[in-house]
């Protein structure tokens, strides 16, 4: 469904994502495990036509996603780790407009609208224009509307960053139900190893750019010889916390605050 | 098609929302329209040029239309900060019918905020010489918004940050304005002021509006009317070629 070889994207002089190579099947749970500026978000950007590769092939169920762009797009749903929500529409105006985007018959936006705003704990508050959410309430939105069309691939980068357990247990018994029974592809990264562990099936690890580990839990774990998928992970990645140099978009975000005066 | 309509609905409805926002832009047309079309009036008048506000209504007008829809392509800038463009750039929509949403959006919200001006001309006492001139002012407004968004999309994909922005204000904007015509007739300026006036786009649009409304136009409508549309298919095509550039 996902195949990817050779892939390298660079910014500049800087090499983000160094020369790639996975595949994943039809229907599998595929986890991407990094520690912060990895490139995790780097390769999801590639897949989901955001971002031309600089070098290598990249296929998503067989299309090119620098030419077949907009075929692409319609098999994919993707929860972005930044917020992308339009916080002057209410959730049900993001919702609506998602699905008009996404040509989900009107009808079927609406019930399937409200069926993901009650399964996040939003219906009550579906009126309310996004901007006076909370932090948790945006994300568990976010997710909703990637769920509101039926892609053939999921990307989830980062989806439960910043929700609380309730609503995590919520997400990933609802992604595994949708790749049980509907057979949705899911393509997800995430910090928490427990997550993994419980949903993925396979797991590349990948650190500065390369992917250093690609294997089930369990053969991570016994290949560095640890008990838990955590400790196979810093065996791999090291105890070092990574120097970030701040993205542009993490910039331009502080410049808008700057200039709203908070 | 629809995904045209849900973003030209999506301008509309967080333009409807933005009512302190409307209010304040109205303030400098306002003052212009009231203290230069009131204050200037005397000496206008005494130099043989006639009435004033009734001259530089149209030019207000215009450049409420200019300021709106600039600001409204040039908000993509916000959209990309907030991160709702990831959102609409993954969809399986063309690039192109996102930015002709879009545009539409925009162009929309900012003839809606020329004819709130124009409507307080109207109460201060300027009236059209023919009513059957308003229907090609109407034509000459839209054809400044959407120049004038198509513009700003094409700033907006460009520009990344904040810095960029207010160097746009004092360098794009402003000239424009105020090279116009907007505030002073065509005729007999100097030689430099005559060229630069003749390459601003504002000045066919002011003109247009100016001939339609009081029939004082400097240049005929038609010149007006095919400079404009000119200007306005050009410019789309650079802003959709500069949007479908966009690397988030
Ligand atoms: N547009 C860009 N311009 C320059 N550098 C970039 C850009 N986008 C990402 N980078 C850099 O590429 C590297 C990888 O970033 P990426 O966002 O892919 O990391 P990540 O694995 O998603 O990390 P995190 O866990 O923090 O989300 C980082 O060093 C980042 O600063
Ligand atoms: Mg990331």
């Amino acid at each position: 469904m996902i195949d990817v070889q050779n892939l390298t994207r660079k910014f500049g002089e800087f090499v983000a994502v160094h020369d790639i190579s996975f595949t994943v099947e039809r229907g599998e749970i595929f986890a991407f495990l990094g520690p912060n500026g990895a490139g995790k978000t780097t390769t999801i950007k590639i897949l989901t036509t955001l971002l031309p590769p600089t070098s290598g092939t990249v296929r998503i169920d067989g299309l090119d996603p620098t030419r077949d762009s907009t075929a692409v797009r319609a098999r994919i749903g993707i929860v972005f780790q930044d917020p992308s929500l339009d916080q002057n529409l209410s959730a049900w105006e993001n919702l609506d407009l998602h699905g008009a985007l996404y040509h989900v018959p009107r009808k079927l936006r609406r019930e399937r609208a409200q069926v993901l705003l009650e399964l996040f704990g939003l219906w009550e508050r579906r009126e309310e224009l996004v901007k006076q959410y909370s932090g948790g309430m945006m994300r568990r939105l976010e997710i909703a509307r990637g769920l509101l069309h039926t892609p053939r691939i999921l990307f989830l980068d980062e989806p439960t960053l910043g929700l609380d357990p309730q609503s995590r247990n919520q997400l990933w018994t609802h992604v595994k139900r949708l790749n049980q029974e509907e057979g949705v592809t899911v393509f997800l990264t995430t910090h928490y190893m427990d997550e993994a562990d419980r949903v993925a099936g396979r797991i590349a690890v990948i650190d500065h750019g390369r992917i250093v580990s690609l294997g089930t839990s369990a053969e991570l774990k016994t290949s560095t010889g640890s008990a838990t998928l955590e400790e196979a992970f810093l065996a791999l990645t090291g105890t070092e916390i990574r120097e970030e140099s701040a993205g542009s978009a993490d910039q331009m975000r502080r410049a808008a605050r700057a200039w709203r005066g908070r | 098609m629809g995904a045209i309509y849900v973003l030209w609905l999506r301008e509309l409805k967080r333009y409807v929302r933005s009512r302190a926002q409307i209010v304040a832009s109205l303030g400098q047309p306002l003052l212009y329209l009231l203290a230069l079309g009131y204050g200037l009036s005397p000496v206008f008048r005494r130099s043989g040029e006639g009435n004033y506000l009734e001259f530089i209504a149209p030019g207000v007008i215009a450049m409420t239309v200019l300021f709106s829809s600039l600001f409204s392509g040039i908000q993509l800038i916000w959209d990309r900060q907030f991160g709702f463009l990831k959102e609409t750039l993954v969809a399986p929509v063309p690039r192109l019918h996102i930015m002709i949403g879009r545009t539409c959006g925009a162009a929309t919200t900012a003839m809606i905020q020329g004819l709130l001006v124009a409507l307080v001309a109207v109460l201060a006492g300027f009236r059209p010489a023919s009513y059957g001139g308003v229907p090609l002012a109407f034509g000459f407004l839209a054809l400044i918004a959407v120049v004038f968004t198509a513009l700003g999309t094409t700033v907006g994909s460009t520009l990344r940050d904040m810095q960029g922005f207010q160097m746009v204000m004092n360098f794009l904007v402003l000239p424009i304005f105020f090279l116009s015509g907007a505030l002073y007739p065509l005729a007999h300026l100097p030689i430099a002021l005559t060229v630069l006036t003749r390459v601003d786009p504002l000045t066919y649009g002011v003109d247009g509006l100016r001939g339609a409304l009081i029939a004082r136009g400097h240049f005929s409508a038609l010149i007006d009317l095919v400079v404009m549309a000119l200007l306005a298919v050009a410019l789309t095509a650079v802003g959709a070629w500069r949007f479908a550039r966009i690397e988030i």
